[in-house]
């Protein structure tokens, strides 16, 4: 929420640059991306390769990626949504197929997460994963011990029981600001069904939250990278990505916190992100070109070296360091894959309910 | 003057007469009736997320009679959003006595100070405005925050001990504070304009006549200032009602703002026609302020 507004300045900016770009008559291509999730050196070295100039623009929430799109004439040629976001924007007509003739790099994508991206996308149409990742714990190894004595973290018992929490709450619970995730966490979590969209079933879900609302310090899906990382919060439902990002802030402050992540195992929700392009992009060649680099193995495993979330490219795995390919949280093993769940997009009134018990469990009414 | 009225109006004098209207009319009206064209619509997963669109004044029958006002509905029904608006109003009003009870000070000051100076202090009260208020606000969590400057201060003065850490981020006080600093110049300045002419030589006379100081402030210098503080009031106070800013990057997830509301509405369940609604409520809500406001200062041009 916080760097919503740095975003909302900085979409300003890029809407200026875009207007003055697009009269010199040079190839170029604008992409919307998330914060944080790119090696910028990619960018460098494609407009080496293929002369194309990358303006390039970042957002940190689904919600503004996707208000933008359905207001049309973003003037972006490739954005990244969230797969339940995506699947309500190809609904609403927001992207145009891609043209796999254009995309010969195709072949390098891992069937798994494909096959599981389908779900959103039928048939992979419109969309090519670009990370995927999970939604779990991270904590602060020595004050969550502190905390709780030495019982193993494995468990979302460890935040959703009130008696845990309520020991937890001195040293900072934070809980991710993204109501369709936490919501399918929490249903599956009391042995729900993740995808239930039964107003009983989200209740009871965010009953799971309001039991532990008097312990939880902040609601939020960024600056708890921060917070994790210089010890003002000791545990987080948060993005694999994200906590293992706030592991080496922790490490290169040298401030003696050491954070880990941990997928439980009552299993959790598994999230893609991916590459589209919005129908009415401008320069569709350029967007294609730019998927299609991104699908080369060495590109991509140097992307998710840098920002540690797994991508959905087999070809790149044997490309990928060692401390990101064979770490459990990042590519998980095929015993965990299975407890992983994926959900639909929630429909208009559905959403309207979901959002409403949440805001009241946020603000404690 | 009664001459002037007579003469029969030029086009020029025309041209200058429309020119607020068509300004209103442009950037006020038609922004305000599309609003509230949406607000009447219903919710669709389509580009833009919304039905019926406006498809042309052939169709205009049609699309008049898919509009409904089911949105208002749902606002009455669900105590949520009368709690934001209590709460947002409750929030403005406390942050408007507070701006007052440290703005009038200053004002005051301001006005009786030398008047070799006053162009300077006027300039320092307009000075933050240099810098991005984005900037300014994010200043005020790198001192509110438990590890912040202010836990700092307090700790190298010996009032907290090393492990003490002020609890005010992410509180409805660092709303108030982040509040208070950023619209203090608002409250100030129309203050200064209404003391800065204030007649001296009444409070001469008042103390001539034996009348104590604090007497003459409230015989005198207040009600004459009353202009001013009315003005600065309704400056802070319209804005602070729908403030999403401050309360977003200062309070906490207990602070239950229209603006947030409103905002959640919008991206989070891209219910724009909701949304809309809630906007419209709020401008209603903020528009009797201002037409006391307006009342008054026509009152006290009047006089």
């Amino acid at each position: 929420m916080t760097s919503n507004l740095l975003r909302f300045a900085a979409a300003a900016l890029a809407s200026v640059c875009l207007a003055a770009s697009a009269q010199a008559q040079e190839k170029v291509v604008h992409v919307y991306n998330w914060s944080d999730y790119i090696d910028e050196s990619i960018l460098e070295d494609f407009t080496k390769e293929t002369g194309i100039k990358v303006v390039y623009d970042v957002f940190d929430g689904n919600e503004i990626l996707e208000t933008k799109l359905l207001a049309g004439g973003s003037g972006y040629d490739v954005v990244v949504p969230t797969a339940p976001f995506l699947a309500r924007q190809i609904a609403a007509g927001v992207f145009q197929k891609l043209d796999k003739s254009k995309l010969p790099n195709i072949s390098n994508m891992w069937p798994e997460v494909s096959e599981r991206l389908a779900k959103y996308d039928p048939g992979n149409e419109y969309a090519v994963n670009y990370m995927w990742g999970t939604t779990g714990i991270g904590y602060n190894v020595q004050k969550v011990k502190a905390a709780l004595g030495d019982v193993p973290i494995d468990s979302w018992d460890v935040l959703f029981k009130p008696e845990n929490a309520e020991k937890l709450k001195g040293c900072g619970i934070n809980i991710l600001d993204a109501s369709d995730e936490t919501f399918a966490i929490a249903m599956n979590y009391i042995g729900k069904d993740p995808d239930s969209k039964e107003t009983a079933d989200l209740e009871a879900g965010g009953d799971v939250y309001a039991k532990i609302r008097p312990f939880v310090k902040t609601f939020n899906s960024s600056a708890y990278i921060d917070e994790l990382a210089n010890g003002d919060s000791c545990i987080s439902i948060g993005w694999s990505g994200d906590v293992l990002q706030a592991r080496t802030r922790a490490e290169e402050a040298k401030n003696g916190v050491e954070i880990n992540y941990v997928i439980p195992k009552e299993g959790t929700y598994m999230w893609f992100d991916n590459l589209a392009i919005p129908a009415d992009a401008k320069n569709v060649d350029e967007a294609h070109a730019f998927i299609n680099y991104l699908m080369k193995p060495e590109v991509i495993a140097k992307a998710s070296n840098y920002v540690q979330y797994a991508n959905g490219n087999l070809a790149s795995q044997s490309l990928i360091d060692e401390a990101v390919f064979k770490n459990p949280s990042v590519y998980p093993d095929a015993e965990t894959m299975k407890k992983l769940f994926t959900i639909s997009p929630y429909g208009p009134k559905e959403q309207r309910v979901l959002n409403r018990v949440w805001t009241q469990i946020k603000t404690g009414s | 003057m009664s001459e002037a009225h007579a003469l029969k109006p030029s086009p020029a004098r025309w041209l200058v007469v429309i020119f607020p209207y068509v300004w209103l009319t442009l950037f006020f009206l038609a922004p305000f009736l599309i609003i509230l064209k949406i607000s009447l619509s219903d919710t669709a997963i389509a580009m833009p997320p919304y039905t019926p669109v406006f498809q042309g004044f052939g169709a205009i029958g049609d699309f008049i009679s898919q509009l409904d006002i089911e949105n208002y509905i749902f606002l009455t029904d669900d105590p949520l959003y009368i709690d934001a608006y209590l709460s947002s109003l409750r929030i403005a009003v406390i942050s408007t006595l507070l701006l007052l009870l440290v703005g009038y000070p200053m004002a005051l000051c301001m006005a009786r100070a030398s008047a070799g100076i006053r162009p300077t202090l006027v300039m320092l009260v307009i000075l933050p405005f240099w810098t991005s208020f984005l900037i300014r606000v994010y200043a005020w969590i790198g001192i509110l925050k438990p590890e912040g400057l202010l836990t700092l201060l307090l700790q190298t003065l010996g009032i907290y001990g090393p492990d003490d850490q002020v609890q005010i981020f992410r509180t409805e006080t660092a709303v108030f504070i982040g509040i208070v600093y950023s619209y203090l110049p608002f409250m100030v300045l129309p203050l200064y304009a209404a003391l800065e002419k204030l007649d001296g030589t009444l409070l001469e006379a008042a103390s001539d006549l034996g009348c104590p100081p604090w007497k003459a402030f409230w015989k005198i210098t207040f009600p004459l200032s009353l202009p001013g503080v009315i003005a600065g009031s309704m400056i802070c106070f319209i804005p602070i009602t729908g403030e999403f800013v401050i309360p977003d990057l200062l309070g906490g997830a207990e602070t239950l703002m229209i603006g947030k509301t409103l905002w959640t509405e919008f991206f989070g369940n891209r219910d724009w026609p909701l949304a809309s609604a809630v906007a419209v409520i709020l401008l209603l809500v903020l528009v009797v302020p201002i037409m006391i406001f307006q009342n008054q200062q026509q009152k006290a041009e009047g006089k």
